[in-house]
Parts: C-alpha cells; sequence; structure tokens
C-alpha cells in the first residue's frame, strides 16, 4: 500500500489493566476473568468516548491463541456481547500471532478505504495467565514454525531471541550488549511506573540496571536471556475506533482529538525459513520502511515509537532495524539513553511489551492508543513532548520472530 | 553392584505416611533419572510403595503425580534434551506428561511386606517404634537374598541397637530426611562402625544427586536435631510450667511462643513447632530417648496429661495444620488449648494485656522471613541481640534466657560427643528447622 487514498483517523482508546504477574492484584491461585471480561471493559469504554455503539458499521478483534489458551474460537461474534447495539452487524476476528493487533487495526483500516465502514470498534484481547507458563510456551510457540519446535526451547520465543542475542554478543561483545539491554529494561520499568494499567507499575526493584544485568541461567531458562529480559504473561485488552471524515461527524468528535493514519506498512517473511543473519530484523526494517514512506515522512520526524520488544535485544534490534543506530550500535544507542523518556527518541511510553505488558493479541492495539494518547496531550504523567517540527508518532508490531509486521505512522488531527 | 544397579529395585516402608511419601518422591525422581540417562533405558527400575493402609497408598499416588508433575514443569529444558530422541513428544506438556507417566510406572503400591524380599535397597519410614521397625527388617533380610541395604529414617533410636536386634550385618544406615523431605534440605547420616564402605559411599552419593546437605551425626538417641529440639521443647514446658505460677497456663504457652518466635525471629514458635511435628512424636521420641540418657530428666508432665486429653496436632494429609497446643486458621494461630477445661481459647481474649506484659521488642527486629534474606545476617544480630540484653522487659528476659539456652544444649551436644563440631549443630537447625542463625553464635 502507498499512500492512503483516503483520510483514516482513531479515536477513543482504552486500556485494560495488563494484568499478570507484578500487579498486586494479581494471584494466580484464584479464579479470574476471561476474555469475555476484557473485551467488555475495553469495547464498552471506546464505544462511550463515541456516542455508542449505533455508531459502529463494523468490529474487529485481534486475537492470537484464545483457542488454546482459553479453548476459545469465534471472537468476531463476541461484538453483541460487548453491546447489543452490534447485533447483526459484521464483526471478523484476525490472527497473526503477536501481530494480530496490528492486523486488526490494518483490517479496519481498510474496511475505512474500501468504504464499507465509516466507524470500525478495534479490539485485540488476550487471557494467557490461564495455564502455567511452561505450558504456555507450548500456546505461544505456534507463531513460529510448528516443524522447529521439536528442537526448540522449552521456552520457544525466549530461546528464539536468546540465539539472537547470542549472535549479537558474539558480533559486538557481550558486555557490550548487556548493558544496552539492561538499560532497556530500566527505561521499561521507569515509564511503567508511571502509568497505572502498566503490569510493572508496581515495581519496586531499586536497582534496575543491576537487575537488568543478571546473568542468564541456562539450566532454568535460555542462554544468553534472563527473566528482566523479556515480557511477562499477561491478560488484557485495549480499543480504539478507526474512522473515516463522516464516521468523525457522526459521533460528533474533534480531529484535534484523533490521530490521524498517515501511513502503514505490512509486510510478512517466510515463516518456514530461518533468519538470514539473526542480528538483522529484516521485517521490521522493511514494514517501518513502507509505513513512513507511505506516510511521506522521515524517521526523523517521529516525535515517539511504539516498538514490539517482547524481549530486550528485540528492541536493541529494533533501533537498528529503524535505522536510529547503526548495525552493531543499537545496544550503545540503548545504553547512552537515547531511547529513554527523556532522550533522542523516545520509544514505549509506556513501558511497552516488558514494561507496560504483553497480552500478545492486544499488543498492536495498545500501541496505538499510546500513540494516540501522546499525540492528542493525554498521556498524562506519561507524557512527552511532542515538538512541532516532529508531529508524527509509530507503531511496530511484530508477530513471530520477524515474520509478520504492521507498522502505522500517525500524527494528530487537524 | 554399582550405584545404578542398586538403585533398580527399591521398597519404601511406611510409605503414605508424610516422611514416607516424600522419600518416594525423591527416591522415584532419582531412579526415573538413571532410567532416563543413557543406556538405562532397557532396565527394568521398580519402586514399592508399602503401607498397612490401602486408603493411604491410593492418597500418596495423588500426592506423588502432583509432586512429580511439579518436579517435571520445572525441569522442563532439561526434559527435552533426556527426550531429544523421542519424535513422538514435541510440546512442553506432551514431554512433561511422558515423565509424569514414567515416574508413575515404577511405583507398585503394596500393603504386603513380601513386596520389599527382591529389593536392594529399603527406606523405613514407620512409626517411630523400635520394636516394630526392628520386626520389618528382619523379616525382609530373612526373606531377601540381595543382602540389601536398609536406611532407616528414625529421628532417635540408635542404629547400632536396629542392626544387632535385626541381625542386619552392618546393611543399615540413619538416613533422616526432615519433614517435608521434598523440601528441606537437610539429612542426617548416622554411621555405625559395622558399615561397610560401599554402603557409606552409596549413601553419600545418593544424598548428592538429591542435592542434600549431609550432617553426620554419632549414632545417639536423638541424634542432633531432636537433641536439640527436644531439649529446647523441654524447656520451653518447664518455662511455661514456671510462668503459669503467675499467669493462667493458656497466656504462658501463648507468652513462651511469641517470645520464641517473634524475639528470637524464628519460623515458628516452639509450641507451634511441637505442634508441627506432634505433641505425641514428641511425647514418643522422649520416650526413646530418656533410658538412654543417665543423669537427665527428658519428660515433661504437661505433654504427657496434654496427649492423654488428646491434645496431639501433626498435620492432615494435604500438609495443613491440625490442632495441637493452638487451634489454627490458615496455618496461623487463632487460639490456644485451656487444659482444665480442654478447649481452646481464643487470642484475641487477652493477647492485649498479655503482649503489654510481655513488653515491646526491640525496634531492630525483624520477621523471620526478612532476616533470612538478609546478606549480613552477622551484624545485624549482634546489634538486636546487645539490644535485647540491655531490656529490662520479660520478654526480652524469657527469650534472651531461651536463647542461651538453646546455646547450651548445642554445646552440650558436641561436648557429649552427639555431634562432631558446633558448625555441624548449627547447619541442622539452619537447613532441617529453617532457623535465620545457628544456636552457637556470638551475639546471643
Amino acid at each position: 500500500m502507498t499512500n492512503l487514498r483516503k483520510k483514516v483517523y482513531m479515536a477513543a482508546g482504552y486500556n485494560t489493566i495488563s494484568m499478570g504477574t507484578g500487579r498486586k492484584e494479581f494471584n494466580p491461585r484464584t479464579a479470574r476473568p476471561g476474555i469475555e471480561h476484557y473485551m467488555k471493559e475495553a469495547g464498552q469504554a471506546t464505544l462511550s468516548q463515541i456516542g455508542g455503539a449505533v455508531n459502529v458499521d463494523e468490529g474487529v478483534v485481534g486475537n492470537f491463541m484464545a483457542a488454546r489458551f482459553n479453548k476459545q474460537a469465534h471472537l468476531g461474534a463476541f461484538m453483541p456481547m460487548i453491546d447489543k447495539a452490534l447485533q447483526f452487524k459484521p464483526s471478523i476476528s484476525v490472527e497473526g500471532a503477536c501481530a494480530s493487533g496490528g492486523l486488526a487495526l490494518i483490517t479496519g483500516i481498510k474496511s475505512i478505504l474500501a468504504e464499507t465502514a465509516d466507524t470500525v470498534l478495534c479490539i485485540g484481547v488476550e487471557v494467557q495467565n490461564s495455564v502455567k507458563a511452561i505450558y504456555g510456551a507450548d500456546i505461544l510457540a505456534g507463531a513460529g514454525w510448528f516443524q522447529n519446535r521439536k528442537n526448540g526451547h522449552a521456552y520457544f520465543f525466549p530461546g528464539q531471541f536468546s540465539d539472537r542475542a547470542g549472535a549479537y554478543y558474539e558480533k559486538f561483545g557481550r558486555e557490550y550488549t548487556r548493558k544496552g539491554l539492561a538499560r532497556w529494561y530500566q527505561n521499561a520499568i521507569e515509564n511503567a511506573r508511571l502509568c497505572p494499567t502498566a503490569q510493572e507499575y508496581h515495581n519496586t526493584i531499586a536497582d534496575l540496571l543491576a537487575a537488568g544485568m543478571t546473568d542468564p541461567n541456562p539450566k532454568a531458562f535460555t542462554d544468553h536471556l534472563n527473566y528482566f529480559d523479556c515480557s511477562k504473561v499477561s491478560d488484557g485488552a485495549s480499543a480504539i475506533a478507526i474512522f473515516s471524515e463522516e464516521g468523525l461527524k457522526r459521533s460528533g468528535i474533534s480531529k484535534k482529538n484523533t490521530v490521524e493514519v498517515a501511513g502503514v506498512g505490512h509486510a510478512v517473511e517466510d515463516i518456514t525459513k530461518d533468519p538470514e543473519d539473526l542480528t538483522i530484523l529484516s521485517t521490521i526494517r522493511e514494514a517501518s520502511r513502507l509505513a513512513l514512506k507511505s506516510a511521506g515522512s522521515t524517521k526523523e520526524q517521529l516525535a515517539t515509537v511504539e516498538l514490539h520488544d517482547c524481549f530486550s535485544i528485540a528492541g536493541v534490534l529494533g533501533m537498528e532495524a529503524l535505522g536510529f543506530a547503526e548495525h552493531g550500535k543499537g545496544a550503545e544507542f540503548v545504553s547512552a539513553g537515547h531511547t529513554a523518556r527523556n532522550g533522542k527518541i523516545p520509544v514505549n511510553t509506556t513501558g511497552g511489551l516488558i514494561g507496560w505488558g504483553h497480552p500478545t493479541g492486544a499488543t498492536g492495539v495498545h500501541m496505538a492508543v499510546t500513540i494516540w494518547e501522546q499525540l492528542t496531550g493525554r498521556a498524562g504523567a506519561n507524557q512527552i513532548l511532542v515538538p512541532a517540527d516532529r508531529p508524527y508518532g509509530m507503531t511496530i508490531n511484530m508477530g513471530g520472530d520477524d515474520k509478520t509486521v504492521v507498522a502505522v505512522v500517525f500524527k494528530r488531527g487537524e | 553392584m554399582d550405584y545404578t544397579t542398586r538403585l533398580q529395585k527399591v521398597s519404601v516402608l511406611g510409605a503414605a505416611g508424610k516422611m514416607g511419601s516424600g522419600i518416594l518422591l525423591l527416591t522415584a525422581l532419582e531412579m526415573a533419572d538413571l532410567m532416563l540417562k543413557s543406556g538405562n533405558n532397557q532396565s527394568v527400575f521398580v519402586l514399592n510403595a508399602i503401607d498397612a493402609s490401602d486408603e493411604g497408598l491410593r492418597g500418596v499416588l495423588k500426592y506423588l503425580k502432583t509432586q512429580v508433575l511439579k518436579a517435571a514443569e520445572k525441569k522442563t529444558v532439561l526434559l527435552r534434551r533426556l527426550y531429544a530422541d523421542r519424535a513422538d513428544l514435541i510440546e512442553n506438556s506432551e514431554v512433561i506428561d511422558a515423565y509424569v507417566e514414567e515416574v508413575m510406572s515404577l511405583v507398585r503400591t503394596s500393603t504386603r511386606l513380601e513386596s520389599a524380599y527382591d529389593s536392594t535397597l529399603v527406606f523405613e519410614a514407620v512409626s517411630e517404634n523400635q520394636t516394630l521397625k526392628e520386626k520389618l527388617f528382619r523379616q525382609i533380610n530373612e526373606n531377601n537374598p540381595t543382602e540389601p541395604y536398609f536406611f532407616t529414617n528414625t529421628s532417635s533410636v540408635p542404629i547400632g541397637e536396629l542392626n544387632k536386634n535385626a541381625a542386619l550385618k552392618g546393611r543399615i544406615i540413619g538416613f533422616h530426611f526432615y519433614n517435608p523431605p521434598a523440601v528441606q534440605k537437610l539429612v542426617e547420616l548416622i554411621k555405625i562402625g559395622e558399615n561397610p564402605t560401599e554402603l557409606v559411599d552409596f549413601a553419600n552419593e545418593f544424598a548428592k544427586n538429591l542435592r542434600k546437605t549431609v550432617v553426620p551425626s554419632n549414632d545417639v538417641a536423638g541424634f542432633i536435631g531432636n537433641g536439640h529440639f527436644m531439649r529446647d521443647a523441654l524447656y520451653g514446658l518447664s518455662e511455661v510450667e514456671r510462668l503459669s505460677k503467675d499467669m493462667p497456663l493458656h497466656e504462658a504457652i501463648y507468652t513462651i511462643d511469641k517470645t520464641t518466635r517473634d524475639f528470637l525471629m524464628r519460623p515458628m514458635g516452639i509450641f507451634q513447632l511441637i505442634d508441627y511435628v506432634g505433641l505425641d512424636v514428641v511425647q514418643f521420641i522422649l520416650r526413646v530417648m530418656q533410658p538412654r540418657m543417665q543423669g537427665e530428666k527428658l519428660h515433661s508432665l504437661l505433654l504427657d496429661e496434654l496427649v492423654l486429653n488428646g491434645v496431639k496436632g501433626g498435620q492432615f494429609s494435604d500438609g495443613s495444620q491440625k490442632d495441637g497446643l493452638f487451634r489454627y486458621v490458615k496455618g496461623k494461630p487463632v487460639a490456644v488449648i485451656n487444659k482444665d477445661a480442654n478447649e481452646y481459647l481464643d487470642i484475641s481474649l487477652f493477647n492485649g494485656a498479655r503482649d503489654s506484659w510481655i513488653g515491646e521488642m526491640p525496634a531492630s527486629v525483624l520477621p523471620w522471613k526478612n532476616l533470612v534474606k538478609l546478606a549480613d545476617k552477622e551484624t545485624f544480630l549482634s546489634s538486636c541481640f546487645g539490644a535485647l540484653r540491655t531490656m529490662n522487659t520479660p520478654g526480652a528476659k524469657l527469650s534472651v534466657a531461651f536463647a542461651q539456652n538453646s546455646r547450651d544444649i548445642a554445646r552440650k551436644l558436641v561436648k557429649d560427643g552427639v555431634a562432631f563440631s558446633e558448625k555441624d549443630v548449627n547447619t541442622v537447625l539452619l537447613t532441617g528447622f529453617f532457623h535465620a542463625y545457628g544456636p552457637i553464635n556470638d551475639f546471643v
């Protein structure tokens, strides 16, 4: 997709709490709400900001693996449960591993572009604490090629990204890299501590950098990553409404309270192929290039980025893929504080996947909500400065090991 | 006979008990690991879980399956490697299920002692009854042609006596786990002069593979662990009797339990610990020790009276605490026994006034769970006990006296040749009783 042929807006975002270990109210031994609860909470919160479900033409649900985590498929048909005014309206569920939320955004955007809808309710949801992490790892491994599962790590995806980290250590130095990864963790938690819905909001670790530098323990976990390098297991949902100009009018929403979709980039790579170079995220590189091109903007015009840091190494490699740092300099770029909230390019201002949480199918939508909050001045304690000459924000949502990537460039509606 | 062969045919006596089931679990996991290691896949491993109670054995299988599953979930990284050649096992859940099935397939439950007649290794964890233990050992030994090793979990009966009375020719060793065996790191190892070297080597290797901390003890009734605990408990009971001249007995029990837990920063007060072990078990152990300890009184009339009234403590099969000196809600004491009426009185009825009598703790005192995490305990405890010694409150005086008595008991164990060193006594209290500091120290 090149330049968008029609104006597309997003507004009325909402995030539930990202629930899981780390939250004080989380107790793995007691019964917890299911996907219905999260979809309702997020969906209804968005509907209440747009004049109700009567204004919605269509629904899209992004979800990765409810079919296994919750033994529940067919999520599109949950829309009328959120509001009975959605009864008999079209609704679908889309899946692309951890990029399912991004695909939900893309799907909604396409409906606007195709002029089959003026308002789309877009919800991302995942409830993963239904199983222990060791079994959750099996389920999440579905984001990779199943033929590779047998030889993969017990914690399959941490294993994949541990291999990437190992390759990066070998090329550019272990200590050097670990410092960058530890700083990534520190930034994530510091931002999350400002955001009441973040999973790490209650985090009290005094020396975050030291925690991040903890030596990986291959016996219990992976060879090259520790627990702090990883996003946690999360339950949560995010919702946002996608509009045409007509849709905005119908809901009575002023453009200044919206973000406009300036450009999109959506790319996939062959899931059956191993990465050519473990130290490069080539699909993120391609999708972000497409998105910026589609927006007619450059990375220098970005005020903030929401980057898919399922693992700290993905954050470092991501900064290189986006072109903010040269190959091999990503760790240094992060170590120097350039991605911190007061740095050159604030990344993941509410904590990202490591700090805010990673309810997998919801993450892409959560990213859009965060950018909407930042560009419209709604981010509360997390608010960063959006300079006039850098009016754009970008989301990069990745599925699997750099296999499906959805990048969206936003600017404030005007 | 090599290590692996020795562990191919094993029996656990008293397998449905709280110690027996833990020993069964650890042994099953060790046997399964040996079986999975390359080369042993074709060998047959058998673990007999023998107990008099059919119902108990049904419970133990359930316990075992739950625990093996937990163990498998923790070591899935390793299991995936061990099952690398099994093309049919792909997901973690498949690997874990296969392992659980494999471990469970080793275990045969039986109510008949005959099942142990071909075992090369026999663990004994029946009740602390010397005559019963000797009868079982003798019967197995007379009918088992393999000259098995006997590992007894006795916590009090001298191994030399069991060896002699059951005619085992030195093929018995004291291998004393702490409750619960799957969690507590400590094993007290009690050798006797007649032990063949191979048996001792095997015992050490087994303990090492179970990742246990081994503390050797001399063959003196009660060994180190109960040698200390029984005397600590008797001192607590005698303090209660002394205090009860000036206050109701139940308040005295509360007072000593509180000071030993909170002021001394132990995981449990001394009476909660007695409840945990069981008053009847404590009484049984004292009865084993008393005749063998000349010139020392190892007996409590108060304890006898309580047990006679049916106040026993101990645990339910799910590990929860039965009522004893205290009644428990979610593992916490909420009421205390009123001996004369044989009923429980809510602690909340009297603890306000009693706590003011006991007096404040030093400001620096930490709850046990925080103390264990502290890096420099020595400095902290020096200042803490320093403060405690200068305080003039009943609570401070009772707790300092208790700690000093505990230290004297520990030193006497070394002096009497029960323990080989002061360090060994401290290790037992640290790893078997989860204390945050050893009884022999410079700050008490």
